[in-house]
């Protein structure tokens, strides 16, 4: 297989503490970068105080929520309350264990590991769904049942434009189809036309199942308070916050694995490829959350069911056709 | 076979201690307040005292959308092994799948035509 570690249990434990502390090192100066990000946006400062340009601030924050108050509101369900955020953040780190990182760099080379990605991302609305019912609240209720209305819909859509490469590679392995593109054609140029179109829809649909604007109707504060999480306190809450930007983060990473080539690149190392493509990826994500409004509940749905279901069984059909006929 | 399925396992077991650690540091540091008033506990509904039952009953338009998502669920697993083995099936089977897609796009367009997919 070509992996840096032989042993596989080995390989698990390294990869993954390696994995996730990067990841959620990453995830708290995200959320630093998001604040600054929407503060330019919206001619502030953002965070200023806690460090130089507020770069302590995601530490600041940490520790905030270790310190707070574990409320949990009368007539909630307490241990299903419990669960929810923790099953969270495991769901949304889960996703990573199959992303090549670089060549013979990842945690595990599954032969289906499309499909256990998007297993992972497609589980996340449940917890979320979780939460939102045993919070014994109507908001969190609301919010919760758009959750799994929103996440179910958004699956079928973004798992038929991850078909695409896998109809053009033949292959399900992740690191497979990074190596198809850096022998041939990055796939979002590959098959003409189509790569870029799914391309662009899974990049949408990731977008609608971490809930980021203009998909945030779960959560759409100015009508539910805070969706699912509003009777959340402390860490539980960072759990659900770090939760959202890990899976935004893993989803971009797929997005470039699947689709923009992953670790392939000229002149500088493949790690750094992979990390330049996903950091570019989740500008543009954090670029379109603080310029676009929130869509209406109706029209997310028409959205998802009128337009892109056909649009992206129309894509695969037409990736089998090219596959067909070009080979 | 077995081997990245191990890789898989400890991966995960690694996953899932992030959050567990992180609840206890939440446990180790956080504040208890010595008189916790009544309304601590009452659940956030905007500053209304909520009222009734939270665990309502859901208008069915969510319970439709769950139907029409089992149904294109199982269409695209039908649609992976097809993904992966195009090349050695060869063109018989790439009209198969156009039949079968148009066979399913006749339902998606009853249920567009029956209003299962509008959201009112």
């Amino acid at each position: 297989m070509g992996h840096l570690i032989a042993n596989a249990w080995l390989r698990g434990l390294v990869h993954g503490a390696l994995l996730i502390t990067v990841l959620m090192t990453a995830v708290a100066w995200i959320s630093w970068f998001e604040r600054k990000f929407a503060a330019r946006v919206q001619s502030r400062l953002g965070p200023t105080m806690v460090g130089p340009a507020g770069l302590l601030q995601p530490i600041a924050d940490a520790f905030k929520m270790f310190q707070k108050e574990d409320i949990i509101p009368r007539g909630a369900d307490s241990l299903l309350f419990r669960l929810a955020p923790p099953l969270t953040l495991f769901l949304s780190l889960a996703t990573a264990a199959v992303l090549p990182i670089m060549p013979g760099m990842l945690a595990s080379d599954l032969d289906i590991g499309v499909l256990y990605a998007l297993a992972f991302s497609g589980l996340l609305a449940f917890p979320i769904w979780v939460a939102g019912w045993s919070s014994a609240n109507k908001y969190a209720l609301l919010g919760g049942m758009r959750m799994v209305a929103q996440g179910i819909s958004y699956e079928i859509p973004m798992v038929l434009c991850a078909l695409v490469p896998v109809v053009v590679t033949g292959s399900l392995s992740l690191s497979e189809i990074v190596k198809y593109q850096a022998a041939h054609h990055w796939l979002v140029f590959w098959p003409p036309g189509i790569g870029v179109i799914a391309f662009v829809l899974f990049f949408t649909t990731a977008l609608a199942e971490s809930n980021r604007i203009p998909f945030d109707i779960p959560e759409a504060e100015s009508e539910l308070v805070a969706g699912p999480t509003t009777e959340y306190t402390a860490i539980r809450f960072g759990l659900f916050a770090s939760a959202e930007y890990a899976h935004s983060v893993v989803s971009c990473a797929l997005a470039s694995a699947l689709f923009l080539g992953g670790w392939d690149g000229p002149v500088l190392p493949p790690s750094v490829w992979m990390l330049l493509k996903t950091a570019a990826l989740f500008v543009i994500v954090t670029w379109v959350r603080w310029s676009l409004l929130r869509l209406r509940s109706d029209q997310l749905m028409a959205l998802c069911w009128k337009y892109l279901v056909p649009v992206s069984l129309a894509l695969v059909l037409g990736a089998g056709a090219w596959v067909y006929v070009v080979g | 076979m077995n081997e990245p399925w191990a890789a898989v396992v400890v991966y995960l077991a690694v996953a899932s201690s992030v959050g567990a650690l992180m609840l206890a540091a939440n446990r180790v540091f956080r504040v208890r307040a010595k008189d916790v008033p009544d309304t601590r506990a009452m659940t956030y509904e905007c500053g209304e005292e909520p009222a009734g039952n939270s665990w309502l009953r859901f208008h069915p338009r969510y319970y439709v959308v769950a139907l029409v998502f089992v149904l294109f669920d199982v269409e695209v697993i039908f649609l992976v092994p097809w993904a992966l083995n195009l090349r050695a099936l060869g063109g018989f089977s790439m009209v198969e799948m156009l039949v079968f897609a148009l066979v399913l796009l006749l339902g998606w367009a009853y249920a567009l035509r029956k209003g299962a997919l509008k959201w009112q």
